[in-house]
């Protein structure tokens, strides 16, 4: 199984951000996604500062992917996006069905992200004749749901033409909406927004009036309360998911790649998972929910 | 532009076609659709039956099957193309690229609307649907501004169906997991959001309390309404204020719209709530032909009545209304 290192969900100053990647070269993530894919907005990066910085990372070791955005909403999204998928060098992670089009009339080999609904073999059937090369599989779902895909697959033939991926550890993201929610808890109006996300380098936390953390504001992105982590299912994992992926929160993602790496290598004895972390969607309960 | 107006039952249906109509939308009475409640939607008899007076009246019926299919049970949600081409139902709605493939290749006639589920809200999305199915018509999600929506229809030829009315989604649909995430159960997987099992009203000391999968909602004061506790419109801390952190409870209104929407040729207004009962079928139904033929009889007088907005305000969640995402500023 690799590790790949998820692309960076919040908004962070130019620097912090090509800092975070020439560290992440020495980590141990086999794949390393970057790119914007939560608001168009978000500038600090412009699109050819991704794709330079992640040609300048390229073939250093590590595969290199670059991923787009989850809501396209605005014709000036899409030229982006194509600018991305034109970049001749990199294969782009999808993450709405419109990238899947652009990439698969390019003939531009592609992953399908999380935000993609793909929920059966059949779609992954479809998506494997358009250039399909690694699937991201939706967080809510199971090992339960993946196993059945997997069998699927298997008699269609086509379970050597892709490989699969498992978001593993990190905020998951759940929803987009047109509303920014950081925005919102400023009281500003999106289109007077400030960029205020590049304040809340991890996100907002949100609890209830009982303080359980429930969600975390990421602009128009809400995540999960709790911190995913499937680090003791390591071995439920093996044999069936082709790459596990850490989403990074901050520098710490390089520790825990380091703690995937001694779990795959079977070297990692299981941990405890604190209060705020959570593992219920490959156990196919609530996601919120830890089961041992 | 066609009204299609929501039906969770046989009456709501006959109310709805009764009340002015020009089409309705239904689900069959299990998880291969987005509403899939205890006491709601149609069996066989009922389908039959349902579909006759549509015909009856020459109006139109479409059939929602925008849940995704499960592995190894795809059968499922090809039964439902099966039952809505047998009904000889106008349209499937569809949101999953498994099942649109299914009804594409075995029934070449069937008309397709593409779910607001699968959430296409770009020309991109709009051309893979356009191209590999037999897609004739694109719900829309309700995250584009009304800018964004007549950009969209001015970029593309394929017909465009919007929400008017009703409870408001505020997350791009078919994409948002935050259901499963406090209970397991979400729309894409079975057919909910905020599964009714899983709430639960307290009475309290410091108020009544409404709790999901045991997760606080919300809490109300002794003259405070009570709403159902949809996950997306609790109160919620962040930092130091505790407030609707993601959306107060409001329902979505676009009677103001009407002209704009017209004017941007959109093909129907849909009216969501196959949840409600056939009184608010009734109420809204009579409304929305009202407006529509009050427009199109004179487009440039075209005003919304107060008393448009009172009926439509009782029947809303907190009986509050909002433009949502069409309106700029509420983004």
């Amino acid at each position: 199984m690799k590790l790949s290192l998820g692309p960076l969900l919040y908004y962070w100053p130019k620097q912090s951000v090509e800092d975070f990647y020439q560290s992440a070269l020495n980590s141990e993530a086999d794949i390393i996604y970057l790119g914007e894919t939560v608001c168009s907005k978000r500038r600090e990066l412009k699109t050819r500062d991704w794709i330079s910085l992640a040609k300048s990372l390229n073939e250093q070791g590590k595969e290199i992917i670059l991923s787009s955005m989850a809501l396209l909403e605005a014709p000036s999204e899409i030229k982006v996006l194509k600018q991305l998928c034109e970049n001749g060098e990199l294969s782009v992670e999808a993450n709405d069905v419109g990238a899947i089009e652009i990439l698969s009339e390019l003939k531009v080999p592609f992953v399908c992200g999380p935000a993609i609904n793909c929920y059966n073999a059949s779609v992954i059937n479809m998506f494997v004749n358009k250039g399909m090369q690694r699937w991201v599989m939706p967080v809510e779902l199971s090992r339960d749901w993946l196993t059945k895909i997997v069998s699927d697959c298997e008699d269609l033939g086509i379970r050597d033409k892709f490989e699969i991926e498992v978001f593993s550890q990190g905020y998951m993201p759940l929803a987009y909406s047109a509303r920014c929610f950081t925005a919102r808890s400023e009281n500003k109006a999106k289109d007077d927004c400030e960029l205020c996300c590049i304040k809340y380098p991890q996100g907002r936390p949100t609890t209830t009036q009982e303080d359980q953390q429930v969600f975390v504001l990421n602009g128009i992105q809400t995540q999960s309360g709790y911190c995913y982590n499937l680090i003791n299912d390591v071995p439920s994992m093996q044999g069936l998911v082709d790459v596990a992926r850490i989403s990074p929160t901050d520098n710490q993602a390089f520790d825990v790649l380091q703690q995937f790496r001694q779990a795959i290598n079977n070297t990692m004895p299981p941990v405890k998972l604190e209060q705020k972390e959570c593992n219920g969607f490959w156990h196919q309960i609530a996601g919120l929910e830890t089961r041992y | 532009m066609e009204l299609l107006c929501p039906a969770g039952s046989l009456p709501a249906l006959k109310t709805a076609i009764d009340c002015g109509a020009d089409a309705v939308y239904i689900g069959l009475k299990d998880d291969t659709n987005a509403r899939h409640f205890a006491g709601l939607n149609f069996n066989e008899k009922k389908l039959i039956k349902g579909a006759q007076y549509v015909r009856d009246h020459n109006k139109h019926l479409h059939v929602a099957i925008n849940t995704f299919a499960h592995p190894g049970e795809e059968k499922r949600w090809q039964n439902a193309v099966d039952q809505c081409v047998n009904l000889g139902a106008t349209a499937a709605i569809i949101a999953d690229i498994a099942t649109l493939d299914y009804a594409t290749n075995k029934y070449p006639d069937l008309e397709l609307h593409l779910s607001v589920q699968a959430s296409a809200t770009n020309t991109a999305a709009i051309d893979f649907y356009a191209k590999n199915f037999n897609v004739k018509r694109v719900v829309l999600p309700r995250v584009l501004s009304i800018q964004q929506v007549k950009q969209l229809a001015r970029n593309t030829t394929m017909p465009l169906e919007v929400f008017a009315f009703g409870s408001l989604c505020i997350m791009a649909e078919g994409r948002c997991y935050l259901s499963s995430y406090f209970t397991g159960e979400s729309p894409n997987t079975v057919g909910a959001c905020s599964p009714a099992k899983y709430v639960r009203w307290s009475e309290t000391d410091t108020g009544m309390e409404s709790r999901l999968n045991d997760i606080l909602i919300d809490r109300y004061q002794k003259d405070e309404k009570a709403g159902y506790p949809t996950l997306c419109k609790g109160k919620f801390n962040v930092g130091d204020n505790l407030y609707h952190a993601l959306e107060e409870p409001t329902s979505l209104n676009t009677l103001s719209m009407v002209p704009e929407l017209m004017k941007a040729n959109i093909c129907s207004v849909k009216i969501e709530g196959r949840q409600r009962s056939p009184a608010y079928v009734e109420q809204i139904t009579k409304v929305w032909r009202d407006a529509i033929d009050s427009y199109k009889a004179n487009p440039e007088g075209y005003q919304v009545k107060e008393q448009w907005n009172n009926v439509l305000a009782n029947v809303s969640e907190g009986s509050q209304t909002t433009l949502g995402a069409y309106h700029r500023a509420w983004q």
